[in-house]
């Protein structure tokens, strides 16, 4: 399974992917619209990408990055998968339904950054209280009243 | 995080109650709103947030030897092995060579921290189904690791004794007599658990066939640790992508099949045996040299993300570093291996008992801080 394979194969699904071979991980950029697609692709053969082991939202200010690390129990390799979305209306597709794992980790991204899953089961905050205003890991985030930045 | 308290009948029959966020059987503040008919659980749903202090954030503003001291605060029972986790990372990124004695000094202490956290998890596991005695002899022998650490580190539980480029200070010349005193010491009374626990038959009843997860879902639901393991799933971190000198040591990975509590009750013990081989093939050899390698007062890391799994004794524990050069990371997310494995709970208990969540979730084996970070 090398790098080279990968690319053709993400290529045929998504010609506008592009890939960064510089990290410790091999990573494949893509835009949000074409990251379901891309999700079960991975998931089925023949690289059978069945674990995901993390899944986090980084805020540029001009536009979020979704970050999804997956690896593969049979052969052994992760590969980083990066959705640009949308910062005014962020809105990704779910992956909950092709990793269990997601819903939960899909429901504090969207908690914390305010980035909306699509077709998500239950789209809740998850660990701030309901009533809540804002989405504190964002940039422009500031609380007065707990200060969370020192 | 929710907020309401509420016992509902509804018109299935169903009764909805809440578990905690005082239970003193959720080791924390972990709320769980069940879902019952009559005594068959039809639905958990864990509420978090309790005790969330946005350590992600607060990391965003300290510096790359600063932020370590914060992870100590999640998963306080493996402090020593988050902190490698952090120390590991900045490593990486900086490029920073760690010299052999510290290697050698972090993996001990990594396995001393291991069989710590077993201990308070067997005593309080044992303690959820009933059995009071046993907390006791866990903390027995727990507080011998405790005084090593103190004598070494200066604190007992969150030990901030990692940082980038080695650890923080020599270790404590009585450190090796002590820590083979205390292998003999738990040599002879890791069969007297088995005694008093293990081969207990009502302990067998309460917890076999209790809780199971199959092979699909633990790799599906994201678990790692004893809690995947015990499901036949490959995973302890430190076989496969090992780090510092875990290449070097020999050690089994301990693997069940069953995937039910008992299952994850026996990888932990099997655990506590392997750390202790680990340590006896170190103690002995830790080389002379310096503790901590030279580093720059202050550390920045080039432009890039970082990621390093570390295997904890929840699970895998992930640190992901993303930096813009500054002295102060731009970004980190922290991949806690509790968190996942709650996940998996609704799939467990789904099905079972009332009575018998406790048993699945004192094998768990949570730590609420760890969930909410």
């Amino acid at each position: 399974m090398t790098n080279e394979a990968i690319k053709e194969f993400v290529f045929n699904v998504v010609p506008s992917a592009t890939f960064d071979e510089s990290g410790e991980f091999f990573t494949i950029q893509i835009d949000a619209t074409e990251w379901k697609s891309l999700a079960t692709l991975l998931r089925g053969v023949p690289y059978n990408f069945n674990y995901l082991f993390c899944v986090t939202c980084i805020d540029w200010k001009t536009h979020f990055t979704t970050v999804y690390h997956l690896t593969s129990t049979n052969h052994r390799r992760a590969i980083v998968v990066k959705a640009k979305v949308d910062r005014n209306d962020p809105l990704i597709e779910t992956v909950s339904d092709i990793w269990k794992t997601a819903e939960f980790h899909e429901r504090e991204v969207f908690d914390l950054f305010g980035v909306r899953f699509k077709n998500h089961p239950d789209l809740r905050r998850l660990i701030l209280t309901d009533d809540f205003e804002g989405y504190p890991l964002r940039k422009d985030f500031e609380d007065a009243v707990n200060m969370i930045k020192l | 995080m929710y907020t309401e308290t509420q016992i509902i009948n509804n018109s299935n029959d169903e009764l909805v109650i809440n578990v905690g966020p005082q239970h003193p059987a959720t080791h924390g503040v972990l709320h769980l709103v069940i879902t019952l008919q009559g005594e068959t659980i039809k639905k958990v749903e864990p509420h978090l947030g309790y005790i969330h202090r946005s350590i992600e954030k607060m990391c965003e503003s300290l510096t790359y030897r600063q932020f370590i001291c914060a992870s100590s605060r999640m998963d306080y029972l493996s402090a020593h092995i988050n902190n490698h986790a952090c120390a590991l990372t900045v490593e990486k990124g900086a490029q920073i060579e760690v010299p052999q004695r510290a290697q050698y000094i972090r993996v001990i202490m990594d396995e001393l921290t291991r069989i710590a956290s077993h201990e308070l998890w067997w005593g309080a596991m044992a303690m959820d189904l009933g059995a009071f005695t046993p907390f006791f002899y866990a903390f027995r022998e727990r507080e011998v690791i405790t005084e090593i650490m103190e004598e070494t580190c200066g604190a007992r539980l969150t030990m901030n004794y990692m940082v980038p480029g080695g650890v923080m200070t020599d270790i404590h010349p009585d450190f090796q007599k002590r820590v083979k005193e205390f292998i003999q010491l738990f040599k002879s009374k890791i069969d007297e658990y088995d005694d008093l626990v293990t081969n207990n038959i009502i302990f067998q009843n309460r917890t076999k066939g209790v809780g199971h997860l199959s092979k699909e879902d633990a790799i599906s639901y994201g678990c790692t640790g004893a809690v995947a393991r015990a499901s036949g799933v490959s995973c302890d971190i430190r076989k496969l992508y090992p780090y510092d000198i875990y290449d070097k040591v020999t050690f089994n990975e301990i693997l069940e099949t069953a995937g039910d509590s008992f299952a994850r009750y026996m990888i932990r013990m099997g655990e506590m045996r392997e750390s202790i081989k680990i340590i006896e093939q170190l103690i002995d050899n830790i080389p002379e040299g310096d503790y901590q390698a030279k580093t720059k007062a202050v550390l920045k890391l080039p432009k890039g993300d970082f990621y390093t799994r570390v295997e904890t004794a929840r699970g895998e524990l992930g640190v992901y570093i993303v930096s813009e050069g500054a002295a102060t990371p731009y970004r980190i997310k922290f991949r806690s291996p509790g968190f996942s494995n709650l996940s998996a709970l609704d799939q467990m208990a789904r099905g079972g008992k009332i009575g018998d969540l406790m048993a699945t979730m004192g094998t768990l084996d949570l730590v609420i801080p760890d969930i909410d970070r």
